[in-house]
């Protein structure tokens, strides 16, 4: 239980998507103008992390990994379809994002009308892929540990950019230099949000 | 190429194509695409150069891929068939540099994988490759592969000097006997936050320089 524990903070807070490894750096610059439109995108993200992480975890383990076919019959046992990777995880990660759109379409409407326009997005947010391939090279060995894993960096990039927009909000009253306004300074807050995140860096977990 | 009237292979046009993507319509800097993997590989020179020329070709011929069969592909599911021929592509990349160049596959991680979701590569498909033909499209995916290339080149070249003190492997800063006299390296540079603020920087200077790209 401690050691999940250790796993959710670890994800949010020091090894942030956005702050640590720039992913999904796309949709957080273009989507942060306002608090409302990234507090919904957040919620997005973290569903769809919720469910592609341990899908994914589940595919590489009984697929894709060096003798993880071997539930199919010793034939198999020595194949390996590691090199299929990529390929795999952006097709579950489309197909689950398409099913999610539905799915929400069928049972909330409420809720599909404030999320909708977001999920076909976040297919192509490297966040989702990202968070997907870090669970591969980290290799967390069971399905929780990706779960908590996947829950957690969600989280971390919502708390991104909720950040910044809330910051950029504000910073429509203040004085920019014309060259720095708008993708400029958008940069330089997110290294400076950067900087106090590193502050976490120090907490062995 | 149905058309008649014939095109000289490097017309003005196609010439364009390639140039723009370098400094006005710069995927980094003014288009705000692929941000992602550009900022997490520039500590040293090195995997920024590899990263720049996969990127550089894995957009050029997933472009020409698309391209080639723009009339066929259904539009409810290009998404889905552009993901594919990408990842297709960069599938064939990363083994390339896991059998050639090893050691720099291992310092890029995830971010080859990510070329994938590179918003380049999905924003240069979506946009130019279903409305062109081959040959445009690939001088396109050149150009933006080489303008990303361009940021992640000045970005990387930065850091590692000032942060390691070197340029591609080679310590200057050594050589040229700064360390003696109490120059150093700035260990700050070497940190994810300030790839951001260099990019940020840059940014600045390209605006102040080109003021019709200012946001209003």
């Amino acid at each position: 239980m401690e050691h999940l524990l250790n796993i959710f903070i670890k994800s949010i807070f020091i090894e942030n998507m956005v702050f640590a490894f720039f992913l999904g750096m796309c949709s957080y610059l273009a989507v942060s103008k306002t608090v409302k439109t990234s507090i919904g995108l957040g919620i997005a993200v973290v569903f769809v992390l919720l469910i592609t992480v341990p899908v994914n975890f589940l595919v590489e383990h009984y697929v894709l990994k060096k003798g993880a076919l071997a539930w199919l019959g010793a034939g198999f046992a020595d194949v390996d379809l590691s090199f299929l990777t990529f390929m795999v995880f952006i097709a579950v990660i489309a197909a689950i994002v398409q099913l999610v759109e539905m799915i929400i379409e069928k049972f909330s409407p409420s809720l599909y009308n404030s999320l909708g326009i977001f999920l076909p997005l976040i297919a192509v947010n490297c966040a989702i892929l990202g968070a997907a391939l870090f669970m591969q090279e980290r290799e967390y060995q069971t399905v929780a540990e990706a779960t908590v894993f996947g829950v957690g960096s969600g989280i971390g990039w919502m708390l991104a950019i909720v950040g910044i927009a809330a910051i950029r909000e504000k910073l429509r009253y203040s004085n920019v230099p014309d060259p720095l306004k708008g993708l400029g300074i958008t940069f330089i807050l997110t290294g400076l949000m950067a900087i106090a995140f590193m502050g976490f860096m120090g907490i062995k977990l | 190429m149905g058309n008649q009237e014939k095109e000289p292979v490097f017309s003005a046009k196609n010439l364009k194509l390639f140039t723009a993507p370098l400094g006005r319509d710069n995927p980094i800097t003014v288009q705000v695409l692929g941000i992602c993997s550009a900022l997490a590989v520039t500590v040293k020179l090195k995997p920024a150069i590899v990263m720049a020329i996969s990127v550089t070709i894995v957009v050029a011929f997933s472009n020409v891929i698309i391209a080639a069969m723009r009339k066929y592909i259904p539009d409810r599911i290009r998404i889905i068939v552009q993901l594919v021929v990408a990842a297709t592509m960069v599938i064939l990349v990363d083994q390339i540099l896991k059998a050639y160049a090893f050691d720099v596959s291992k310092q890029l991680s995830v971010f080859v994988g990510l070329i994938i979701t590179n918003c380049i590569l999905m924003g240069r498909l979506e946009a130019f490759a279903m409305a062109n033909k081959p040959w445009p499209s690939f001088i396109d995916g050149l150009g933006n592969g080489a303008g990303y290339g361009l940021i992640l080149i000045i970005v990387a070249f930065l850091r590692e000097l000032l942060g390691s003190g070197s340029i591609y492997g080679y310590p200057v800063m050594e050589k040229l006997g700064l360390y003696s006299i109490g120059y150093e390296n700035n260990g700050m540079m070497i940190l994810p936050p300030m790839a951001l603020i260099v990019v940020g920087l840059i940014i600045w200077v390209q605006r102040s320089r080109n003021r019709s790209l200012i946001d209003k």
